[in-house]
């Protein structure tokens, strides 16, 4: 028994005739920050939704805490409450208040009374400055505080595992900070994370470990500081000289 | 007013400049106003009486208005039309409940995924394909006198139960497509931020899909609702008596087709409303839609 979280073994995943992931091989130990780095399209999206079970795999094994989940027979709905996912576009539920969004799978799928969801989401809503959205629709919030109200939709079923699908590309710049700052709070409180970003700056600060994807492969991994600093590989050397010529780290 | 005497200095496409004094744009927008409603009153009045004069100068205008507009026959026939109208009051409102239930059934059945329901879809399928190419008149035909012409045991016989029957196996079909439309009009990346919370297919569909596609698709299951209330008539063919026979046996009474009239009146007043709340419901969905797109 080893303390991984998540061990992803020679996962392929095509859609159609495009090979998105041509072989990955990672694992995230339990507490552990991963950052997954790379262009837009070199599947780094598409393996966090493989990892949630959104999308089937072709090839390979997905094991969470020693449980393989692509194995046939698996109950998904199950694994899946384990997972938490926040998405680029937030995906909030628009026809429910804040509070209903967040309370919504704790109710429905733990059975828990509303009473002690609603109660457990306040106090979730509280520490990220949500409180007073509670009883809003979605669509009265801004971007920031959407995708804030949708990190604590996820953190409200209490994961193992938290994925981040570049949670800050759709947002404002002014907007980004408040989000990151929030998944700054959740990784000091020790919650283990994937995170698919395009902020390196974050990604330099926050990680454990960053991998840095190109063509469906994992190219390189390494803690930050090597990785941004003395990257072994050409095509990360060029991946992040191509960042910092657009003034972005 | 006065000074300027009749030449207008503010035209109908002058720009309004934010900075002109309220009360200025306000009476503009009041004159505007005042000039297309006259505009619009004076040629409805021409349109209209020049239709009017057309019709009641025709050759054959007195016998027409005889049989068709005779005031007597009309306050004989319209009592008893009113009260044989509730049979198709009660015709409707029943199959509605039915037609939005086993609509939305057939609807979620048709959106639900996997290889092993490919059977259940596939019925629902050819269901909705076979109920919307047959005419109604056909189907109630069949059904009302068909089924109970088998003599089986416990079926039963009532004309009126199997116009229910026919008109919710027929409606069923459309307004499981209208369902069907609004299901998949709610973006899959809901389904999948409500999978990913480790909600069931079903709690899905339930709890995000189901109530976001509902609220769109009220404005065309009303517009159907208005269709089904007409098509109500078509069980008089079975033996129902409900206002269209009604009218028919007064027709036939009195040598005149004025009991018609009489329903169409009806007619005419329950499905107005409605045709208006339909058009209001389309209007607020798009300014909650612009309103949202605004927002975000």
């Amino acid at each position: 028994m080893t303390d991984a979280v998540l061990r992803i073994e020679g996962l392929h995943k095509s859609f159609g005739e495009l090979e998105v992931l041509r072989g990955i091989d990672v694992q995230v130990d339990r507490h552990e920050v991963v950052c997954l780095i790379g262009a837009s399209g070199s599947g780094k999206s598409t393996l966090l939704r493989c990892v949630n079970l959104l999308e089937e795999i072709d090839a390979g094994r997905i094991v969470i805490d020693d449980v393989d989940i692509t194995a046939r027979r698996v109950d998904v709905d199950r694994i899946r409450r384990r997972i938490g996912i926040v998405f680029q576009a937030f995906n909030l539920f628009p026809h429910m208040t804040v509070l209903d969004n967040v309370t919504l799978a704790p109710r429905k799928v733990l059975g828990r009374p509303r009473a002690e969801a609603e109660r457990a989401a306040t106090e979730l809503l509280e520490r990220f400055g949500l409180a007073d959205k509670r009883n809003d629709v979605p669509d009265l919030l801004s971007g920031g505080q959407q995708q804030r109200v949708a990190i604590v939709r996820a953190l409200a079923m209490d994961p193992d595992l938290l994925l981040l699908d570049e949670v800050t590309s759709a947002l404002d710049p002014e907007l980004v900070s408040e989000v990151l700052n929030v998944v700054r709070e959740l990784a000091a409180g020790g919650m283990t994370m994937v995170i698919a970003t395009h902020e390196m700056g974050f990604a330099r600060d926050i990680a454990h470990r960053v991998c840095f994807l190109d063509g469906g492969r994992i190219i390189e991994e390494g803690p930050p500081a090597q990785m941004f600093q003395e990257p072994r590989e050409p095509r990360t050397r060029q991946f992040l000289q191509r960042i910092i010529d657009a003034g972005r780290l | 007013m006065g000074l300027s005497g009749g030449s207008r200095d503010v035209g109908p496409l002058e720009p309004v400049g934010p900075r002109e004094p309220l009360l200025f744009r306000r009476r503009s927008d009041r004159e505007q106003l005042a000039r297309s409603l006259t505009i619009a009153l004076v040629s409805s009045i021409v349109v209209f009486g020049g239709l009017a004069l057309i019709i009641t100068s025709s050759p054959g205008w007195e016998s027409v208005k005889q049989s068709f507009l005779d005031p007597e026959v009309f306050a004989d026939s319209l009592p008893d039309v009113v009260s044989a109208f509730w049979v198709n009051v009660r015709l409707f409102l029943i199959a509605e409940v039915l037609i939005l239930v086993f609509g939305l059934l057939l609807a979620v059945v048709r959106a639900l995924p996997g290889p092993v329901l490919f059977p259940v879809r596939a019925m629902a399928t050819l269901y909705t394909d076979v109920f919307r190419a047959i005419p109604g008149l056909l189907i109630i035909y069949v059904l009302g006198f068909g089924i109970p012409g088998l003599g089986l045991e416990g079926v039963p016989n009532d004309p009126f139960f199997w116009a229910v029957v026919t008109l919710t196996l027929v409606y069923s079909a459309y307004v499981s497509e209208v369902f069907r439309a609004g299901i998949e009009s709610v973006h899959p990346s809901q389904d999948a931020a409500a999978r990913s919370l480790g909600l069931s297919r079903l709690q899905s569909m339930r709890y995000v899909v189901l109530p976001q596609a509902v609220r769109r698709v009220i404005p065309p299951l009303l517009n159907d609702f208005i269709g089904l209330q007409k098509d109500t008539v078509l069980v008089s063919l079975i033996g129902v008596v409900e206002i269209f026979r009604t009218a028919q046996i007064k027709a036939a009474a009195n040598f005149n087709f004025t009991p018609f009239l009489a329903v169409a009146l009806v007619f005419l007043v329950v499905t107005l409303p409605l045709s208006r709340l339909t058009e209001w419901l389309v209007i607020r969905e798009r300014r909650r839609q612009a309103g949202r797109g605004g927002a975000r």
